[in-house]
């Protein structure tokens, strides 16, 4: 059964090669590829040198941005959360502002940061922001209020119930939250590089397309960046499970 | 045993308490007029039908809900909040499931030294009868268990007051026994006073120094009614059926089914 369990997975991906291998060759399209051209794409973007240069130049802005959103964001749940008041009279802006996806800050972005790093970065911080707030401000919201009264029952002060009693409370959500919020910056950077930098697996989507249809290139640039979230989401379970 | 309280080992005193929820056309009157002497080392049980504002008793008294009207006070000194000297528990959903047994039980011990904080932790791990569980999560525990830490988490700050509100009210019904009799065993050994809240008639006569039975809403005092059976309780002596019975029919239920 264990065995079976790792196998199905990888012959589930080669029915799915076969099946994009065979659609191609039979439709004989000229513009796109099949899965040999795109691993070929892949080893010509390795060799380069650009792969690697797309890769870390994406990597590098959903860092910053992510984390950047996480340590305002934490906190400010955190607050919202607990102050009843606070929360009731932010709320409205922060619905308002939940809507609006993070890639209709690009324009504003580029006014402010013009065309480079910082934009990119900021939008995926905005990105991230409002999640992460809204889902620690949660959090705090559902922890029992049994567990608060107890811990005022053995004369905690209100820091001490802050980090004894709340945050080991809410830490299971958090982590679901950064998983969540992780995903949604890989999401943003692919879009915000397609238009705000010029670097990045989203440029090369982008300029693979514009630079004479390579849609090799453009197909490599996905399954890469498929791969790279794939492994954003088990690197932060592995942290979880610690 | 079940003296009633003498003035002076008068330990805790409700008097004339009113709470009421809500304001105006929302406004619910929960309790009216309580008046409630406890005495030092007594248990005493508050039985009530569900809803009818014994647990919201039992939260005023705990400091957890302020009083609309009158006032609790405990050896003179007048409740305004929680206090490490009285411990709440609630039904086994108050144990905090990121600690441990061990975890949980030295949760109020944080200002004692390490070694002192073993002593104790280990003391009552004994006395709930936990030994071998003292690193499990309560997630790894039985309903029965987790009531279990809760009461050894109580214990070990020493207070001289517990307050337990429907503690067994999860459990099956022979854990329920086990625990009512390990109750009565710590209490002895322990010589608290104790507050429990029931909604269990029987409950209330297996354990309890004194009966207080609550009216519905707005609750009030209906009756006191004194349990002068010894302990070990015999369930099936007649006193025991008379005792009880006498609390059916002060709720208004006759023993039949």
């Amino acid at each position: 059964m264990r065995l079976l369990r790792k196998l199905l997975p990888l012959a589930g991906i080669a029915i799915l090669l076969l099946g994009w291998d065979l659609a191609v060759r039979s439709s004989s399209s000229m513009i796109l590829p099949g899965p040999g051209k795109v691993f070929l794409a892949l080893v010509e973007l390795a060799r380069k040198g650009l792969l690697v240069r797309h890769v870390v130049a994406s990597l590098f802005r959903v860092t910053w941005g992510f984390l950047g959103a996480v340590v305002f964001a934490i906190p400010l749940g955190i607050i919202l959360g607990w102050n009843r008041r606070l929360g009731l009279s932010v709320s409205p802006f922060l619905e308002i502002l939940r809507p609006i996806s993070p890639l209709a800050w690009i324009p504003i972005a580029i006014l402010w940061f013009g065309v480079g790093d910082p934009s990119a970065i900021f939008i995926i911080f905005l990105g991230s922001l409002l999640p992460m707030t809204v889902a620690s401000m949660n959090a705090i919201r559902s922890v029992p209020q049994i567990h608060v009264n107890a811990g005022k029952n053995f004369g905690l002060s209100d820091l001490e119930l802050l980090r004894r009693v709340v945050l080991p409370s809410i830490l299971p959500q958090l982590f679901v939250a950064l998983r969540l919020t992780l995903g949604v910056a890989w999401l943003v950077v692919v879009a915000a590089e397609m238009i705000a930098v010029r670097s990045g697996l989203g440029f090369l989507i982008v300029d693979s397309r514009n630079a004479g249809d390579r849609y090799d290139l453009v197909i490599a640039g996905m399954v890469l960046i498929g791969l790279i979230g794939i492994a954003l989401d088990a690197g932060i379970r592995k942290v979880e499970v610690r | 045993m079940s003296a009633p309280p003498s003035p002076g080992n008068r330990k805790l005193h409700v008097s004339d308490l009113d709470v009421t929820f809500g304001a105006n056309a929302s406004r619910v009157e929960v309790l009216r007029k309580i008046n409630l002497e406890v005495g030092e080392g007594e248990f005493v049980c508050i039985l009530g039908p569900s809803g009818c504002g014994k647990s919201t008793l039992l939260n005023v008294i705990g400091g957890f809900l302020p009083a609309s009207g009158g006032a609790v006070t405990i050896d003179g000194e007048r409740v305004t909040g929680p206090d490490p000297r009285r411990i709440f528990v609630f039904q086994e959903r108050g144990v905090f499931p990121w600690l441990t047994v061990e975890g949980n039980i030295g949760f109020g011990l944080s200002k004692l030294d390490p070694a002192e904080k073993k002593k104790r932790i280990d003391h009552y791990v004994k006395l709930v009868g936990l030994v071998g569980f003292e690193h499990s999560y309560p997630s790894e525990l039985s309903g029965g268990m987790k009531q279990r830490v809760e009461v050894a988490r109580a214990l070990a700050v020493n207070p001289d007051i517990l307050y337990l509100d429907e503690p067994f009210g999860a459990l099956d019904s022979i854990t329920r026994l086990i625990m009512r009799s390990e109750l009565l065993r710590i209490w002895r050994a322990e010589k608290k006073t104790i507050l429990f809240v029931t909604h269990d008639i029987e409950e209330s006569v297996q354990l309890a120094d004194r009966v207080v039975v609550m009216s519905s809403r707005p609750a009030r005092i209906q009756t006191i009614v004194e349990i002068d059976i010894p302990h070990p309780r015999d369930l099936s002596s007649p006193r025991y059926l008379e005792l009880r019975d006498g609390i059916f029919g002060e709720i208004g239920l006759a023993h039949k089914i």
